[in-house]
């Protein structure tokens, strides 16, 4: 009987070792199945989901206009103080002074992608970007300010 | 040159695994003492990832707080998130809307794959069989591509929020994750045979790192740690949260209490993950995705605790609060550390390839362990 | 009729016809030398690539695919890499063992080009004792190892090396058992005898089941005794980092990484050589029209053709199988392959003396 187990348990072994043989094999020869991305190479045809959480950014529009006020709900929302508002008084056509933004000043290195900061905004000013390829050889690249030169509020945004 | 060489006054053999080791993916130290071949002690020597993350808790406010638990088990991120939003749910006793709660339960699911397919590949690496590590994560990415079109990241989402989920799922998410459920069945017999099924992953599994129940529920092991050795400690069952207590699944128990235990624990789990996904993908109840929360959120004073089912056991959120904006103390109970305080008892007499092998079916996840 | 024994002879006539006989010697080891070290670096290129390609596919992914056409040149750049590379001698280190065990490592494989049969009266060394040489030679490599994990002075190597001596000394023996059963059956240790004994037919297909088994236990021997996956527990990266050579960087660890290609491959000639006819083109018995078409193809794609067959079955086993342990490793030594050589020699012994062979 020991005999038998001894063959039944060195035939078992083999088959179970060809199983695997044959399975590493079929992908061996069927080349359809790889998954590589060559990623430089398909910049192109790269499309990053809609919701991808890349940077920060504040839209403006044609008119160089955005829609911030100033009011740092999103500086209060974030975790680690990757958002740094910095105020101005604007005196506008009826004489009137009223705050607005100087810089929005974003810290990308210092960001998690939490997106606290865009859910927290009343006036819908700021968004996530789908850019991902966020590397820079000077630290210093990453701390961006957000409004444009020269740009103003957008009319009705309170 | 000899005596240049580390040793004990016993002539045992000193070596340091780790903090940079193939083995133990991350920065885990273990002391290991050895006779030969054989194992005589594990001292695993912790810190070298702490961020001191309770504390940084306590200067957050109650919904930022949650991002950071994304950085400690960082491949069931999203199953961290939902049981500090369920903590905060609970204390200020908020009603999550029907819908919330079944995307939440869905993307855990999800996130249990994930994260079981990537020790799946990790641990058969471990082991010397590279192949099968690519092969799961050809099915991860798919999981990472529908977190990324739905949460917008693929690994620390920060999906869920107090009161309900960020967004609404994206309009792909169910064709997605359908698409998804039908590759994994197809390919997870494959696993049975580049793996699972092969003479030396049985001879290297089998009757190695025994944890018998006592000593599992002593180590204060949880997950499939402690069902690999027959207990019943599943959080979704016990404790049910959210829509579970409506959902069918088994609870995987094996007795084997060895690592062939544990790993087909873990294999069983992927299984009936997808088996409650496929009961809520064509059910997502219709309604809101959030519920209407304050601007600012204040628990009551008073201590509060949650736990929930991550992928790797029982993750429990511990707080204090004041009444204030932010918690006075807060405490995790990460299922690593309990499950690698469980290694020395396993890995003492056997070998060293066993002690990888072991490392493995425990599933460690290093700042899970320091946080 | 081209071929490369002609072009061996038509050199020494040359050289015979210009030189007085003992520059002609000299002249002739020179180039031999040459071959073998341009054979050497041109194997391990082409073995490196395709181990890496292989993998590649296994693994569904595109491997390699950037330096030069279809990434072919890959291993190139990776050896011009390795070149530039600090060759870096740790402090603690024993600096002479140290230094000498990769060179010894790659002396090892040169010696065990000698016998073997590239193409039809084709060889460095006609030696009569041809198998018994390569057993003996193929055992030294051995000390190269357990000479660099103890000179790295580094625990992870010594383990490594102290794997590595137990894993080569043991398999070694079913290795030798099943070289043996060739040996029996062709009762010759000269190469070339073992090659004209299979114009009729190569051993594999005249020797029935028992040669079958000998063929097996040969390809699992050879591959633990060349460290590879799965007996590659002389590395074994997950559990000793780099195993014997942890410590060695550049150069240096490009010797190792080259003479373990290398050993792949004669371990394979060998293998061909007395499984699958070596250079033999495939005969069938009394076929004539088909042998002389057989014919037809040079004696060195034959040669290396089989070769590279049963390179491709080792590397295909190291992508798809989980390492052993050490003590497993030693069981299935012990138990299984030895017992199993032992009485599978006793049943090619009868098949000899009874003729029951083709």
């Amino acid at each position: 009987m020991f005999i038998v187990n001894y063959i039944k348990e060195v035939f078992g072994a083999l088959k179970s070792l060809a199983v695997g043989l044959r399975r590493t094999m079929f992908y061996f020869t069927h080349h359809k199945e790889i998954i590589t991305e060559q990623y430089p190479d398909n910049r192109a045809t790269l499309k990053m989901s809609d919701r991808f959480k890349g940077e920060v950014v504040m839209p403006h529009d044609e008119k160089n206009e955005h829609r911030c006020t100033g009011c740092t709900a999103c500086e209060v929302a974030c975790p680690n103080g990757t958002i740094k508002i910095i105020t101005k008084f604007e005196v506008n056509a009826e004489g009137k002074k009223k705050k607005a933004i100087d810089k929005f000043v974003y810290h990308l290195e210092l960001c998690t992608m939490c997106n606290l900061c865009i859910t927290a905004c009343p006036s819908d000013a700021i968004k996530m970007a789908q850019t991902f390829e966020h590397s820079v050889f000077d630290r210093s690249h990453l701390t961006k300010v957000l409004n444009k030169p020269d740009s103003k509020i957008m009319e009705g945004v309170e | 040159m000899v005596e240049e060489i580390g040793t004990t006054a016993d002539g045992d053999l000193i070596i340091n695994v780790g903090p940079q080791h193939p083995a133990t993916h991350g920065v885990l130290h273990l002391v290991i003492t050895l006779n030969g071949e054989t194992i005589k002690k594990v001292e695993p020597h912790l810190g070298y990832i702490h961020r001191s993350i309770e504390k940084m808790c306590e200067s957050l406010s109650y919904r930022q707080f949650i991002y950071v638990t994304s950085r400690m088990d960082y491949l069931s991120s999203h199953i961290n998130n939902h049981g500090c939003a369920l903590l905060v749910e609970k204390a200020m006793q908020i009603e999550v809307p029907a819908r919330a709660q079944a995307i939440r339960v869905l993307l855990d699911e999800l996130t249990r794959i994930a994260s079981h397919e990537l020790w799946w590949g990790a641990m058969a690496m471990d082991l010397g069989a590279f192949t099968p590590f690519f092969h799961a994560f050809r099915e991860r990415e798919m999981i990472n591509e529908i977190m990324e079109d739905t949460c917008g990241a693929r690994l620390t989402m920060n999906y869920i929020l107090p009161g309900g989920v960020l967004e609404d799922i994206h309009p792909d998410f169910v064709k997605k994750t359908k698409e998804f459920i039908a590759l994994f069945k197809r390919k997870v017999d494959e696993y049975f045979e580049l793996l699972t099924g092969n003479i030396i992953f049985q001879n290297r599994m089998k009757g190695v790192g025994i944890l018998s129940a006592e000593d599992a529920i002593s180590f204060g092991c949880s997950g499939p740690t402690l069902r690999g050795s027959g207990i019943s400690c599943d959080v979704r069952k016990h404790y049910p949260y959210e829509i579970y207590s409506q959902l069918q699944f088994e609870e995987v128990l094996e007795t084997g209490c060895d690592s062939l235990a544990r790993y087909l624990v873990r294999l069983r789990e992927m299984k009936q993950s997808i088996h409650i996904i496929e009961q809520l993908i064509d059910n997502i109840p219709e309604g809101d995705f959030q519920a209407k929360t304050k601007a600012v959120l204040k628990l009551p004073k008073g201590e509060f605790y949650q736990r929930v089912e991550t992928a790797r056991g029982e993750f429990g959120i511990y707080v204090v609060s004041e009444g204030g904006t932010t918690p006075y103390r807060i405490k995790f109970r990460s299922p690593g550390f309990s499950n690698l305080s469980a290694l020395d008892h396993m890995a003492r007499g056997s070998k060293i390839g066993d002690l990888v092998a072991m490392m493995g079916t425990l599933d460690l996840v290093i700042p899970d362990i320091d946080r | 009729m081209w071929s490369i024994s002609n072009i061996a002879n038509w050199v020494n006539e040359w050289l015979g016809k210009n030189f007085s006989a003992a520059w002609v010697t000299v002249f002739e080891m020179v180039i031999a030398g040459i071959l073998v070290i341009s054979l050497f670096a041109v194997l391990g290129l082409i073995l490196v690539i395709m181990e890496r390609k292989v993998s590649a596919w296994m693994q569904i992914r595109l491997g390699p695919n950037r330096v030069g056409p279809k990434g072919l040149l890959q291993s190139a750049a990776d050896t011009v890499k390795l070149l530039v590379k600090e060759a870096m001698t740790p402090n603690g280190a024993d600096k002479f063992l140290f230094n000498l065990a990769p060179y010894l490592a790659i002396v090892v494989s040169m010696l065990l080009m000698a016998p073997i049969a590239f193409a039809k009266d084709f060889m460095l060394w006609d030696l009569n004792i041809g198998v018994l040489y390569v057993s003996a030679i193929s055992s030294v490599s051995v000390i190269s190892i357990l000479m660099a994990g103890w000179a790295s002075n580094n625990k992870y190597s010594l383990m490594g090396a102290m794997r590595s001596g137990a894993q080569i000394v043991s398999y070694e023996l079913s290795a030798g058992l099943a070289i043996l059963s060739i040996v029996v059956l062709t009762g010759s240790l000269n190469m070339n005898d073992i090659i004209r004994s299979q114009a009729d037919g190569w051993w594999i297909f005249k020797g029935h089941f028992p040669v079958w088994i000998s063929f097996i236990i040969f390809l699992i021997a050879i591959t633990a005794e060349t460290n590879r996956a799965p007996f590659d527990l002389a590395e074994a990266e997950s559990e000793l980092t780099a195993g014997f050579h942890t410590e060695y960087s550049g150069m240096k660890f490009a010797l190792f990484f080259l003479a373990e290609y290398v050993n792949v491959f004669i371990v394979c000639a060998i293998g061909a050589t007395l499984f699958l006819g070596g250079w033999m083109p495939f005969h069938i018995g009394h076929w004539e029209g088909f042998n002389h078409i057989m014919d037809f193809i040079p004696s060195s794609l034959w040669f290396f053709g089989k070769t590279f067959f049963l390179i491709f079955l080792i590397m295909w086993f190291r992508w798809t199988f989980p390492r052993l342990r050490i003590d497993q490793l030693l069981n299935l030594e012990w138990k299984y392959l030895l017992p199993i050589g032992m009485i599978n020699l006793l049943l090619v012994t009868a098949m000899a003396i009874l003729k029951w062979h083709f």
